[in-house]
């Protein structure tokens, strides 16, 4: 049944007519054309379909788009501002903290979802949160590099 | 070259909008071209590795059959170019894996892109260099030695003011220079983009999410399908309904010649649909499973391939004071890229476009123009950014279904496998035995070496310690594998085989080091005079801060070493582990790998190949095992099919052994190869106790410490 859904889609309103128990990930990617957002497992054990959803990270494939009604939704999209990089992409970039590149949308949103709640987290606190996001690549090393970096530098805010 | 051939690059220079492109064919033609199926028969010069396209703005464009899925290798080529064009790296774009407008080349894998299609790069971009500057020295009216090349503009050396730009050079021209000598390329001296390490090319695209993969493309009408599949490999369709399905709004099902799917504007519609469709298969009985293939791969093992022999076996038997006799195992393992295999095709005027995640996009279009009845003309393979291979994206079965639907339909289809498909349908690296029986005289100096591998393959089983009386023999090469060897496909897994052998291998050496009472870094290079292999011993033993020592020390704490021989590249690691002897859970703690792969292009891109093989490599050390039931595959998931994660990531130091004597060697596959047996000498230093079998589960860990 069709029903109207309206969420903050990247810092702009989108209304949908649509079911409401869709996943929001192919909601995202079809849809919405946002394809930055990755179809990974389908079953929210690997982290490449991570969005946040009003400040924390959520795996978009096991997320009903009913579940997003009025709430803010930042895709990896959303993060790069005026052509800006975010300070997270920026070291992802600077530190290759990437490879093939797949993963590398739901590593970055869900170190943005982390620094949200914890603007400074320790190395400890970096390797939980990121612990069941699955890079195959195995950039590991470099991933957490990066993030460490924005963690102490600018707490993950674009200014 | 024929009349017909000069045509044709005419007419494809003409496509290309006039400039100056510069064609190469350096062989060697086995590697590259054995082929060069039907590229004459579209108007496209069918001797050629690779081409150069310098426009008249110019803008430089690199063709590549290769393709990028993660390894580097788009900014790694392009520095190759830039560094003989004499251009900045910002004026190139790279074009990759499309098969309307690139080179044919024989597949991405092998650790073969920096090897064998670089100096076919560097061979083009330095003649195009002295066809630019030729151009130049007409123009005014100077020899070509009194001229220099600086970013993609020619001076004359003694008077700078007269200059002209490369893009000034191509305009009005259009000029085709085929290379048919020995180009002279930069020394290492006059380096100046080889050697760096520039912000990789492909980095902007995929932080910002705007990589494009094969499941990003979207066509208006395009419909998502899903396939029928079986429970398990070898069975077969008895009986199916699909009634339910075609009842639903917006979906079409497809049966026509084996293929049952269903298709839908949405993919969770296809989904749905998939579900209603009620399906019966005939399963033959389970004869393997995950424990006793190991018995069935040796029964049904075909004769072998003698791959080294020297000396005399019984000789060295005789010759030995003491012998040692191991078997070693490891299981079926699964590629799992993060994007499964994934592909758009759309049928248009009789002609196929079909983006693909592969790493081999010319034998895709072979394929899809065969299973389609197409001319390959008729078919066009595009390959996006892949979201990692590691040798389990040269098949391209996903592909040929969606040109089959997209033919059966009339409509662009996208087949976009589900993760246990990916697990269903991988071709795993193949589950392997391998026995061996080696001997050392009372000094320590290796006698025998008797060595049959089963399953796995050749590679990494070459001998390089100086054994008089030694025998390689290989059974059931994957890939030629006979009949029902395995219960399913089995292919190239990162340095395949090379796991599987070095595995076994280096820790034999280390059995016999411990025997002799001897550390085991003296053990090798006592028995040893490969001065490449030398040269990454002591790199990493410096680089670790190794001191001698003779195990086990049995303290829960241990060091390993391995070292072995991949891609033309020498390699070398050490590993520190803690063993938790109640559990079995090991923690690697630190590597430090040494490797000499000649001219190092991209230092970095270099490291980062070395880290990823590194950590990618604990998850087949520890926990990456397919189980399965005859054909039945029962890892569907990463919930039980356990990657390596954050959390057991070591530190890692990389180190070069700088060579620059040698032209550049392979660097995406050697580190991983020695993951197993460093970690397992390691755990026996620890412990005293030898693990068999990979992956080393706790389970097994703790095992093998009860049984010492």
């Amino acid at each position: 049944m069709t029903q109207t859904i309206s969420f903050n889609l990247n810092g702009e309103p989108v209304t949908l007519e649509t079911r409401a128990d869709r996943t929001l990930l192919w909601v995202l990617r079809t849809d919405l054309e946002l394809t930055g957002t990755k179809y990974g497992c389908g079953a929210g054990l690997c982290g490449s379909c991570t969005v946040v959803v009003n400040g924390r990270a959520v795996r978009s494939c096991i997320t009903n788009l009913e579940s997003v009604e009025g709430k803010e939704v930042t895709t990896i999209e959303g993060l790069a501002r005026d052509g800006r990089l975010h300070p997270l992409q920026q070291a992802f970039f600077d530190l290759g903290g990437y490879q093939c590149g797949y993963c590398t949308p739901g590593m970055i949103m869900n170190a943005y979802g982390m620094l949200q709640q914890n603007p400074r987290p320790a190395r400890a606190d970096i390797i939980e949160v990121m612990e069941n996001n699955l890079c195959r690549c195995s950039a590991y090393k470099r991933i957490v590099e990066a993030i460490e970096t924005v963690a102490g530098q600018t707490g993950g805010s674009h200014e | 070259m024929s009349e017909a051939t000069h045509l044709d690059r005419r007419e494809f220079v003409k496509a290309l909008g006039g400039g100056i492109v510069v064609f190469v064919n350096l062989g060697p033609v086995t590697l590259f071209n054995s082929r060069a199926p039907n590229a004459f028969q579209r108007g496209y010069p069918e001797d050629i590795n690779a081409y150069l396209h310098i426009a008249q703005d110019g803008r430089v464009t690199l063709f590549s059959g290769k393709i990028e899925m993660g390894q580097g290798v788009m900014t790694s080529l392009t520095q190759m170019a830039a560094e003989d064009l004499g251009v900045a790296l910002d004026a190139f774009h790279t074009i990759m894996g499309d098969t309307e407008t690139c080179p044919w080349d024989m597949g991405t894998f092998g650790s073969m892109t920096t090897r064998f299609f670089g100096p076919a790069v560097r061979a083009a971009a330095a003649q195009a260099r002295l066809v630019l500057t030729d151009l130049a020295a007409g123009r005014f009216g100077v020899p070509r030695d009194s001229l220099t090349v600086e970013n993609g503009v020619v001076y004359v050396t003694a008077d700078r003011s007269r200059r002209v730009t490369y893009g000034e050079l191509a305009r009005g021209q259009e000029i085709t220079h085929m290379v048919d000598e020995k180009a002279v390329l930069r020394a290492v001296e006059e380096f100046s983009v080889m050697g760096s390490s520039p912000p990789r090319l492909d980095g902007y695209e995929k932080v910002t999410g705007a990589a494009q993969y094969a499941g990003d493309v979207r066509i208006p009408g395009m419909l998502y399908a899903r396939v029928l599949r079986p429970p398990a490999h070898g069975a077969t369709l008895t009986r199916v309904d699909t009634s339910s399905a075609e009842g639903l709004p917006g979906v079409t099902v497809v049966n026509e010649a084996g293929i049952v799917a269903v298709l839908s504007p949405d993919p969770e519609t296809a989904e749905q649909a998939l579900q209603q469709v009620k399906a019966d298969f005939d399963v033959p009985e389970a004869t393997v499973d995950t424990e006793s293939i190991f018995e069935h791969i040796v029964r049904v093992a075909p004769a072998p391939n003698v791959s080294e022999a020297g000396g005399d076996l019984a000789t060295g038997r005789s010759q030995s004071a003491r012998t040692f006799s191991a078997t070693y195992y490891n299981s079926y393992v699964a590629h799992a890229p993060i994007e499964p295999h994934t592909a758009v095709a759309e049928i248009q005027n009789g002609k196929a476009t079909v983006w693909s995640s592969t790493q081999a996009p010319f034998s895709q279009q072979s394929t899809i123009a065969r299973e389609i009845g197409f001319a390959e003309a008729d078919v066009r393979v595009i390959t996006p950014y892949v979201g990692g291979g590691y040798g389990g994206k040269v098949g391209g079965l996903q592909a040929v279904e969606a040109a089959r639907l997209a033919k059966i339909t009339g409509k662009p289809v996208q087949v976009a496998w589900t993760r246990a498909e990916e697990f269903f349908y991988d071709s795993f690296r193949p589950a392997a035995v391998i026995e061996i029986e080696s001997g050392m005289d009372a000094t320590g100096n290796i006698t025998l070496w008797d060595y049959q591998v089963y399953g796995a393959g050749s590679r990494g089983s070459d001998v390089f310690y100086d054994i008089p009386h030694r025998s390689v023999r290989v059974y059931g090469e994957w890939g030629r594998a006979p009949q029902g060897m395995h219960p399913f496909d089995v292919g190239a897994w990162r340095a395949p085989a090379a796991n599987s052998n070095r595995f076994a291998a280096e820790q034999q050496i280390d059995v016999m080091a411990a025997a002799a009472g001897m550390d085991t870094l003296e053990f090798r290079l006592k028995n040893t005079t490969d001065e490449r292999m030398v040269s990454v011993l002591k790199a990493v033993a410096e680089a670790y801060g190794w001191e001698s020592a003779v195990t086990p020390r049995r303290t829960g704490r241990g060091r390993g070493l391995a070292c072995g021989i991949d891609a033309e590249t020498h390699v070398a690691l050490i590993a520190d582990v803690t063993v938790d002897r109640d559990t079995g859970v090991v923690k690697v703690d630190r590597v430090v790998c040494a490797q000499d792969m000649g001219i190092v292009v991209n230092p970095d891109g270099a490291r980062m190949q070395m880290e990823g093989c590194i950590a990618m490599g604990l998850g087949y050390v520890f926990s990456e095992e397919i189980r399965f039931q005859g054909g039945a595959i029962q890892d569907v998931n990463f919930g039980t099919y356990e990657l390596a994660r954050f959390s057991q990531m070591p530190r890692i130091d990389t180190v070069f052994v700088s060579n620059d004597e040698l032209p550049p060697k392979g660097g995406g596959e050697p580190a991983i190869i020695n993951m197993g047996a460093v970690v397992a000498n390691a755990i026996f230093d620890a412990t005293g106790a030898r693990v068999y079998r990979l992956p080393m589960t706790p389970e097994r860990v703790l095992e093998a410490i009860r049984s010492t």
